[in-house]
């Protein structure tokens, strides 16, 4: 566990940058309607020493494949290269790229001694012929390389769409196996694009929606392992985990943190009845925020703190409501056909995503506060639980499929609706959590 | 201290079947119970379906579970009869506690039905209570969707995952 820790640090810039190009710049506007992917290519990486050629093709895999995966891209395959990258340090030949039609050119190179890699990179846009932005570099452990080409494809990413990185971050969910009437369910965390994963819990007892700290290092979720839903609080690094207490006879659910951290909203069921209530995670002094015979779950607060996104069905169905962090009168945002439920504020807190039925179909939805502009991005049997990245520009959910043998699967989606594709894990996984990006 | 253990042992009790026998529920859990309820001669074999004291005679003679209406908590007429039983068996046999697990089909939201099981055996916890049964006696739990005993995906299974069940802990041998 402690090995996923790892060092890793964006060095100073290193070198020379040519002088930005007068002409149209590499830029995709992820906003336009149709995206033509960019061609790009990401030769494999410069080994500077013995023990680095292996991790020099991987490296530059993985950047290709982040790049591709959020379909933007397209990857042009080496076999049409023209030149190859020998040194990382020479002038690129800017006409062998353009012939085949590549607008952005990655080149990197990277260093192994013992445990240590240093990892290069430069973006070059082609037609301009100069580099778009400083060459950077990161250095960090061998057990962490993946973050490293992570790291080199966040700045790529960034730089061409203007967009907050996200590829160096982490998704904890409930890894599922076995049939629909025995399921098992465990905690698991993994990279954003499925490698890497590591188990939190055993299956003894159900668990439920993750959520991760807004620092990345502890985790809430729902178990049943006292035989009662209660929430617990889990620290990744260590797996201890502590119970938050609730009162004999009550169920406690769907946790949330607050941005700073310090408070977790959740619903608290009596009697019956399921009310959205706060605690201060270390007094566990806990706050009633609201009130009615209805019920009310799925508490998300916004970026800054002040207000609290949530579920009720007060008006008779399902319906999104907002209300002040510290409880009092909540006002309908949802007003669309169908009901609308677990709704999550996005980072960039100009959008809540959402879990739409309607008709006997499930949706996943993003819609302004004031409920206008409502997107449905999926249609299925059964689409649940969205969770931002860390940029608020895709989702990920879980897709429950139909039948005696269904199953649940990851999948993430783009905010434009574009891009939809299953996450891979090695068993069946629900209720992801998406981590902020990794410092 | 006496209340603290049998929470307990209610508790460690229901872990037990939850983990065991996930289809305790199913009709083919029912068989075994049922045709080895008379010894060879005729006596009433204590604990089987015979014995209108045991959990097997609760769950198939009385009845240990009431269904429900979609996105419904209220009960039905047939479920009022079944839960007028369990509240009759409850009074004679005294010595056991219950707890109510209730339960959603699929088709809903994982904390939407969390909270509509829990509708589900608060309303079958309160009409036992009206009946006369301690609350004391009873607990409740909601499990949402998350322990369908069918497992198709239309109406005839939907049906019968919409529920509130009775399980007994406790009774002759505690």
């Amino acid at each position: 566990m402690k090995q996923m820790f790892l060092s890793i640090c964006a060095g100073l810039t290193l070198f020379l940058t040519g002088p930005l190009a007068a002409q149209e710049p590499l830029r995709i506007i992820i906003d336009e309607a149709i995206i033509e992917p960019l061609p790009v290519a990401v030769p494999t990486f410069q080994a500077e020493s013995a023990e680095a050629s292996q991790l020099a093709n991987e490296l530059a895999r993985v950047v290709a494949a982040d790049l591709t995966g959020t379909g933007l891209f397209r990857e042009i395959p080496s076999s049409a290269f023209i030149s190859t990258v020998n040194d990382f340090n020479a002038p690129v030949q800017y006409a062998d790229w353009k012939a085949i039609n590549a607008q952005a050119l990655v080149t990197g190179a990277v260093n192994v001694q013992g445990n240590n890699v240093n990892v290069k990179f430069r973006l070059h846009d082609v037609f301009s012929g100069a580099e778009l932005g400083n060459g950077l570099q990161f250095s960090g452990t061998t057990e962490g390389w993946r973050r490293m080409a992570h790291k080199v494809a966040d700045a790529v990413y960034a730089r061409i769409t203007g967009e907050g990185p996200y590829f160096d971050s982490r998704v904890v969910y409930v890894s599922e196996t076995g049939p629909k009437d025995d399921r098992k369910k465990r905690l698991a965390i993994m990279d954003y694009d499925g490698a890497n994963v590591q188990y939190l819990t055993d299956s003894n007892a159900i668990v439920l929606a993750p959520r991760f700290s807004p620092s990345g290092d502890r985790v809430l979720y729902t178990s049943y392992e006292s035989g009662f839903p209660r929430i617990y609080v889990l620290d990744i690094g260590s797996v201890q985990r502590r119970v938050l207490e609730s009162a004999e006879g009550t169920m406690s659910f769907a946790p949330r943190f607050s941005p700073s951290g310090q408070t977790v909203v959740y619903s608290l069921t009596q009697g019956g009845n399921t009310d959205i209530h706060s605690m201060d995670i270390n007094s566990g002094q806990s706050v009633r925020l609201t009130n009615t015979p209805a019920i009310e779950t799925a508490p998300s607060y916004s970026p800054d703190g002040t207000r609290i996104v949530f579920e009720s069905d007060r008006s008779g169905t399902q319906q999104l409501y907002v209300m002040p962090a510290t409880g009092g009168e909540a006002q309908r945002i949802s007003f669309g056909e169908g009901r609308y439920g677990t709704p999550v504020w996005s980072p960039r807190g100009d959008l809540v995503a959402f879990t739409k039925q309607n008709k006997g179909r499930f949706h996943i939805g993003v819609m302004r506060l004031d409920g206008s502009q409502e997107r449905l991005l999926t249609a299925s049997f059964l689409d649940e639980g969205p969770t931002w990245a860390p940029n608020g520009r895709v989702i990920m959910f879980s897709r429950e499929t139909q039948g005696a043998g269904g199953s649940s699967t990851l999948y993430s989606v783009d905010i434009s609706g574009r891009n939809l594709r299953p996450v891979s894990t090695p068993s069946g996984g629900s209720d992801p959590s998406w981590s902020p990006l990794q410092k | 201290m006496k209340r603290i253990l049998t929470a307990g042992l209610l508790i460690a009790a229901l872990a037990t079947t939850a983990c065991t026998n996930p289809d305790r529920f199913g009709a083919d859990g029912l068989g075994a119970g049922a045709t080895a309820g008379a010894g060879a001669n005729g006596a009433i074999v204590p604990g089987s379906a015979n014995d209108p004291t045991s959990t097997a005679f609760f769950q198939q003679s009385v009845g240990d579970r009431v269904l429900f209406a979609v996105d419904q908590s209220n009960l039905t007429t047939e479920g009022r009869a079944t839960l007028n039983a369990q509240a009759q068996w409850l009074l004679t046999n005294s010595d056991y506690q219950a707890v109510i697990e209730g339960h959603a089909d699929e088709q809903g939201t994982r904390e939407y039905n969390l909270a509509l099981g829990a509708r589900r055996a608060n309303a079958a916890q309160e009409h036992l209570i009206s009946k006369g049964v301690p609350a004391s006696r009873l607990r409740v739990v909601s499990y949402g969707k998350e322990r369908p005993i069918e497992i198709c995906s239309n109406e005839a299974c939907y049906a019968k995952n919409r529920r509130a069940v009775t399980v007994l802990a406790g009774g002759l041998t505690s």
